[in-house]
């Protein structure tokens, strides 16, 4: 049987708490990925993103006015879906061959 | 230019090169007996790429932080006395399902990753397992602390070990995690890990515990997102463990799809239970099962299989199947649970009308045809005081254990059994699902501990009767079993709130 193989069945996503602590990584997410939709459901955010979504460390540090290290959003990270690949400066969820087929 | 800096997997690489060894003393064979038995072709450890890249010194901080936050959240609740600010008191038969038959899942998973954290020869893989299995003690235990402030003040809540070796839909959990358990290392990994934390817990711990927020139960809120967070590594840990598999031999590809494929399934009828506390346990909803089951399946599930059949690997078998059952499981399963509350630890009822109407409007004609006249006639016998109790033992299935409450696909009047002859025995199933499984590994699956056979054969107390398995459980109507509406639970509920009935009127708040 075959599988659709299109936008809507290629999207990763990333969701966070709702909290203070989750809005600047949030809405970097938003600002750095304009194909990002988002899902509010109570206490919970969800951001899909067709093939790929980057979090960006510099952007996040530019809204919060300090270091921010990526590994430190696992505290208010709920679920995600996609290969990663991870730098200090990037944390990025792809599907696709190379994990960078977007 | 500067040099472009390392990626985080590359420098984890770097540092933990080498750390391990070639054994001496003993064959290497001797020393990880388990790694090559299921068929499993692994040429070089070394192209494993660890999914965590976590020193320990970043992991005990994150996770500290966790704690730190968890902790003061179920402080703050309890001092508050959270639990009168809940929906309502029905919502708890939820909570009761979750430590009674989830909360032992995530002490198994401990043990299990604990036991394959050795039992690998790579040295990335064990470690990510041993990581694993931290993580799964940590769920069990803020589990059993978050719902301890519950046992203070609900039935239900004080026996979840007892239950979880006597009660006859725990059976279904337990059995599931111990034939995970019962396999070999490769097969663990991919049910556990890839199978049920990947492509299925998000509908647990995502949809549920946002129905959890909307209920006003901030302590299970807290810790299932904080446990998903960790199943976020684990399901990269799932990920990296099939593809790992599939680079090594192409000899593999049938062997991991097989696991795919009865992991898939086994997952997919344990999760009729999540359907149910979704649709039926929520007294405020957030979504239906069948609404979940399209982002989480239908979306992210399809998008992941996508990038995986590059490596030859298709569609887990009979998903098809069970995109079409969302409309009926819940459905279904609450039915059983409805009739069978004496012999449980929890209490059920009939849905309320707003909650009727919620579910027509989700479900539509499917539940106005099939469902809707059965709750109306099961209304009208409450009514004229013989509220419906079913009184025997059903059939249930050798493999997934549920009992056979489905239905064939494309015809939901008439009940779905398959048959199997093996060695002069007759066994039952379910579905085709359940049938290949048992067809694969009958020397495991005859052995099933089922509930009815054993209860009949006189090994649950020398039970007879369902009243009399009902005590064995030690569940009296009440306090811990039977319809919400006669239960202490809801007599306390009304208690504390000057004798108001606190049922919401709409599915929102």
């Amino acid at each position: 049987m075959s599988v659709a193989n299109d936008a809507t069945h290629n999207k990763v996503f990333i969701s966070f708490q709702n909290n203070e602590e989750a809005r600047p990584i949030i809405e970097s997410i938003l600002e750095d990925n304009p194909g990002a939709v988002v899902s509010e459901m109570p206490a919970m955010i969800k951001i899909d993103v067709p093939y790929l979504l980057v979090v960006r460390r510099s952007t996040i540090e530019e809204k919060i006015g300090r270091n921010f290290d990526l590994q430190s959003m696992h505290i208010n990270l709920i679920s995600l879906a996609g290969n990663i690949e991870e730098s200090e400066d990037e944390f990025i969820l792809a599907w696709g061959p190379s994990g960078h087929s977007a | 230019m500067a040099q472009p800096k390392l990626s985080l997997k590359e420098k984890y690489q770097l540092m933990t090169r080498g750390l391990d060894w070639e054994t001496t003393y003993q064959p290497m064979d001797k020393v990880f007996p388990y790694d090559k038995y299921e068929g499993i072709k692994i040429k070089n450890w070394d192209k494993w790429e660890d999914p965590f890249r976590l020193t320990m010194e970043a992991y005990w901080k994150y996770q500290a932080e966790k704690e730190r936050k968890l902790y003061a959240i179920l402080d703050s609740f309890s001092q508050n006395n959270g639990q009168l600010n809940l929906s309502d008191a029905r919502y708890m038969t939820a909570i009761k399902l979750w430590l009674q038959g989830i909360t032992p899942l995530e002490y198994y998973a401990h043990r299990g990753f604990a036991h394959v954290g050795r039992q690998f020869r790579g040295a990335g893989a064990r470690v990510a397992c041993q990581m694993q299995a931290l993580d799964e003690l940590r769920h069990a235990q803020t589990q059993m602390h978050a719902f301890s402030h519950y046992n203070k003040h609900f039935g239900g809540f004080h026996q979840a070990n007892h239950l979880r070796d006597r009660a006859w839909y725990l059976s279904i959990p337990k059995s599931f995690f111990e034939d995970a358990m019962g396999a070999g290392p490769f097969e663990f990994v991919t049910s556990i890990s890839f199978a049920f934390e990947y492509v299925l817990t998000n509908l647990l711990f995502m949809p549920f515990v946002s129905g959890a927020a909307y209920n006003g139960d901030i302590a299970t809120t807290t810790f299932g997102f904080s446990a998903q967070s960790d199943e976020s590594r684990h399901m990269t840990l799932g990920i990296e463990v099939v593809k790992f598999v599939l680079e090594q031999h192409e000899d593999n590809v049938p062997i991991m799809q097989r696991y795919i494929d009865k992991w898939f399934w086994r997952g997919y009828r344990l999760l009729a239970l999540v359907g149910t506390m979704m649709d039926y346990m929520l007294p405020r909803k957030v979504m239906s099962w069948a609404e979940a089951w399209g982002i989480y399946w239908e979306e992210n599930g399809f998008a992941l299989f996508n990038d995986l059949s590059r490596y030859g690997i298709r569609m887990p078998k009979y998903h098809e199947v069970a995109t079409k059952e969302k409309m009926h499981i819940t459905h279904q399963a609450w039915s059983v649970f409805y009739t069978a509350c004496p012999a449980t630890g929890f209490h059920t009822w009939l849905p309320q009308p707003y909650e009727m109407d919620w579910l027509s409007d989700k479900y539509g004609e499917t539940f106005d045809r099939f469902y809707r006249p059965r709750f109306e006639l099961f209304g009208q016998m409450e009514k004229a005081g013989n509220r419906f109790f079913t009184n025997r033992l059903p059939l249930v299935c050798q493999t997934c254990q549920v009992p056979d409450f489905f239905t064939e696909v494309d015809n939901p009047m008439k009940q779905s059994v398959r048959h199997y002859q093996w060695k002069g025995m007759k066994f039952n199933f379910c579905s085709d699902g359940c049938k290949d499984i048992f067809v694969n590994e009958p020397e495991k699956f005859c052995q099933a501990y089922i509930p009815p056979q054993q209860i009949y054969q006189g090994n649950a107390g020398g039970a007879r009767t369902l009243p009399e398995y009902a005590a064995w459980l030690r569940c009296p109507m009440g306090s811990e079993a039977g319809d919400y509406y006669s239960s202490d639970d809801y007599q306390n509920w009304l208690k504390w709130h000057g004798g108001k009935d606190t049922t919401p009127s709409t599915a929102a708040a």
